[in-house]
């Protein structure tokens, strides 16, 4: 196991904000705005994984492409590689882009259908190298072995290959400009179970091979528990519990991350049977109108009056452990 | 689920083929397979297993052309439903047998109330009249947990949430009362706290009605949760069938074992490595004459690719079709 403590943060986020405005009426006013993101922070250490989970509108998308700055925050600091590149003008971004990629979900969507598996992975390198024709022909035919693909298939389109086999080519595609941050955005939610298992393999191979650093961004908690060095839990646009792997999984301290596991469910009778399911009642209130006080008051099975009023604050209670949750307050 | 309880519905050899540009897709082959009264059977497989088509097959819910029933049978309440008439088939669909489906936004009509649209089965295949059907659409909102139900059925299905809606679906396939419910991959688009929610709903609805359910799911940890018995399925075929808990003590097929193997969990050991399963599910273009798993199969041997193979029993109400579970093969090899 890598020893994350020693290690430095390649990227570290401070306060990340990015609300959308929701524009309504005639003249198309602004009349509100979307918090997917709430002021959010964690390092991203060297080498290691970070897992990022939630329920769906949870911001956890959002978070992985504000990071990488796909959008223009709404405020915060986004320090990759010792570049803070959280008010960086797009244009001027360009030069950072080969040190952080990402892999999206859907590797249908994600592909040009009209470009050859060639061009598609050869595309990185025609913006940002000055490699020759050749050069970039051995390069990509070096990324399609190492992502397990077979070279004689580089000038077929992405409909002639499988689900798992066109995700291969979106991380050959990543991979191509020796990044050392890439953002993994459910890059395995589409695929049939016995093709994530191969994907999840290849990461984690690449990432040996490579020395990368991964975001890890799922909903699936049994994958993220396998694949994570440490794991952030959000909720409603906010980060409530952030710990190590085994600290998070073993010991959850928020009573969300509590009943989101618990309602994972096991793939064993047995087991399945001595487990004890919290049931949340009701749904996760809109982004737009979040409640008042702690985000997960309307639905904490440990609510207390205090929670409905003053939000939580994020605060490390152990050595790497953050919760955002009044029952674990100091004072 | 009691012992010696009655068959709601036998399925026996059912074949389905579509017709595609160029050649056939064998999606369904000699599938068969029985539900009994109270019973919760759940139907396992990857994308393009054919436990949604085997399903569809048998309610006459596929379009034809391009597919096709190549013979089989369907025996449920005394007739088979693939000789039936168009009429007959349309009266037990959404009424002796509900269905819920995946997607819960893209079956609910959206320009009808949800009050219509649990009303509408109600009044087709009981005769109720209009105020009867809305006290009993009433109720059936109140059974899934829908809270200030009077008032919502009014409400447009864009107003329910992701787990509401679902909710709402299975108010409609419970409308009539239904001898087995079909649900097909229901809680798939919904997230694990809503998950959670439907299937504890799913366990306290079968022992209040007491009906045959099959769930379909590709999450073998559903079906450890909910299922009575499993059945898997792999390139259109039942591989193996077993009560629940013989299934996961006691994987027999090569293709159920991996599959086990996999699945990290949130408890118990974490591996530091996950077993895959190399290559990808086949697509078949004639009816299988060789073991369909065998490519990607550890244990697949020269005859693998000579026969394919029968369900066999092995005891405790398990079978499966592997020819290393077959005696006969065995003593050959």
């Amino acid at each position: 196991m890598r020893n994350t403590s020693a290690s430095k943060p390649l990227v570290k986020v401070r306060d990340l904000t990015m609300h959308f405005p929701i524009h309504s009426g005639l003249l198309r006013r602004r009349t509100g705005e979307v918090k997917a993101v709430d002021g959010i922070s964690f390092d991203v250490f060297e080498g290691e994984t970070l897992g990022l989970v939630g329920e769906s509108g949870c911001g956890k998308s959002t978070a992985g492409r504000a990071v990488l700055r796909l959008y223009d925050i709404t405020s915060g600091s986004i320090e990759i590689d010792g570049r803070d590149i959280g008010q960086t003008r797009q244009s001027d971004l360009r030069s950072m882009r080969p040190t952080m990629q990402m892999v999206f979900q859907d590797p249908q969507a994600s592909l040009n259908p009209r470009m050859t598996v060639q061009a598609i992975i050869q595309e990185p390198l025609d913006e940002h190298t000055t490699l020759s024709e050749a050069e970039k022909r051995e390069k990509v035919g070096e990324l399609m072995d190492a992502v397990g693909l077979n070279r004689r298939f580089a000038g077929r389109y992405p409909h002639a290959f499988s689900g798992g086999q066109r995700q291969r080519i979106g991380i050959a595609r990543a991979l191509a400009l020796n990044p050392k941050f890439i953002v993994c955005d459910e890059p395995i939610a589409a695929l049939d179970v016995s093709i994530q298992a191969q994907v999840v393999n290849l990461l984690e191979d690449l990432q040996e091979k490579f020395g990368l650093t991964y975001l890890f961004i799922s909903h699936d908690l049994s994958m993220v528990r396998h694949i994570a060095t440490r794991v952030a839990v959000m909720y409603l646009g906010k980060i409530v519990e952030l710990a190590p792997r085994e600290a998070l999984f073993g010991a959850p301290r928020h009573p969300y991350t509590e009943a989101l596991l618990s309602a994972v469910p096991e793939p064993d009778p047995s087991l399945e049977a001595r487990t004890s399911r919290i049931i949340l009642k009701g749904d996760v209130p809109s982004p737009s109108n979040p409640p008042k006080g702690c985000n997960f008051c309307t639905r904490c099975p440990k609510v207390m009056d205090i929670c409905k009023t003053i939000e939580p604050n994020y605060q490390e209670i152990e050595s790497g452990h953050f919760v955002a949750c009044h029952l674990y307050e100091k004072n | 689920m009691a012992e010696g309880a009655a068959t709601v519905l036998s399925v026996q050899d059912l074949k389905t083929v579509f017709r595609i540009r160029g050649g056939e897709v064998h999606a369904v082959n000699d599938v068969s397979f029985d539900v009994k009264a109270g019973e919760l059977l759940g139907v396992v497989g990857e994308s393009g297993s054919g436990k949604s088509v085997t399903m569809m097959s048998l309610l006459g819910l596929l379009p034809s052309p391009p597919a096709e029933i190549r013979g089989g049978k369907v025996l449920f309440d005394g007739k088979d439903l693939l000789k039936v008439d168009a009429e007959t088939l349309r009266s037990v669909r959404g009424g002796k047998i509900g269905f819920v489906f995946q997607d819960p936004m893209t079956s609910l009509n959206p320009v009808f109330n949800v009050g219509m649209q649990i009303m509408e089965p109600l009044r087709k295949h009981m005769g109720l009249d209009k105020s009867a059907a809305a006290k009993r659409a009433v109720e059936l909102l109140e059974l899934v947990g829908i809270p200030d139900a009077e008032r919502r059925l009014q409400d447009y299905p864009h107003q329910f949430s992701g787990g509401m809606r679902q909710r709402v679906m299975i108010a409609i396939a419970l409308a009539c009362d239904p001898k087995l419910l079909i649900a097909d991959e229901p809680t798939t688009a919904l997230d694990v706290t809503i998950q959670a929610q439907i299937l504890e709903l799913m366990k306290e609805l079968r022992e209040k009605l007491g009906m045959a359910v099959i769930w379909i799911t590709h999450d073998l940890g559903v079906i450890a949760g909910i299922a009575d018995r499993v059945m898997v399925m792999y390139g259109g075929q039942v591989v193996e069938q077993a009560p629940v808990r013989e299934l996961f003590a006691n994987p027999q097929h090569p293709y159920t074992k991996a599959l086990l193997k996999t699945i990290p969990s949130v408890r118990g050991e974490r591996q530091k490595r996950l077993t895959i399963i190399e290559g990808q599910p086949p697509i078949l273009g004639a009816a299988p004459s060789a073991c369909a798993f065998r490519d990607r199969c550890s244990f697949a041997f020269g005859r693998c690719a000579e026969r394919n193979p029968l369900r066999v029993e092995v005891g405790n109400g398990h079978d499966v079709a592997c020819l290393l579970a077959d005696p006969l093969e065995v003593a050959h090899a």
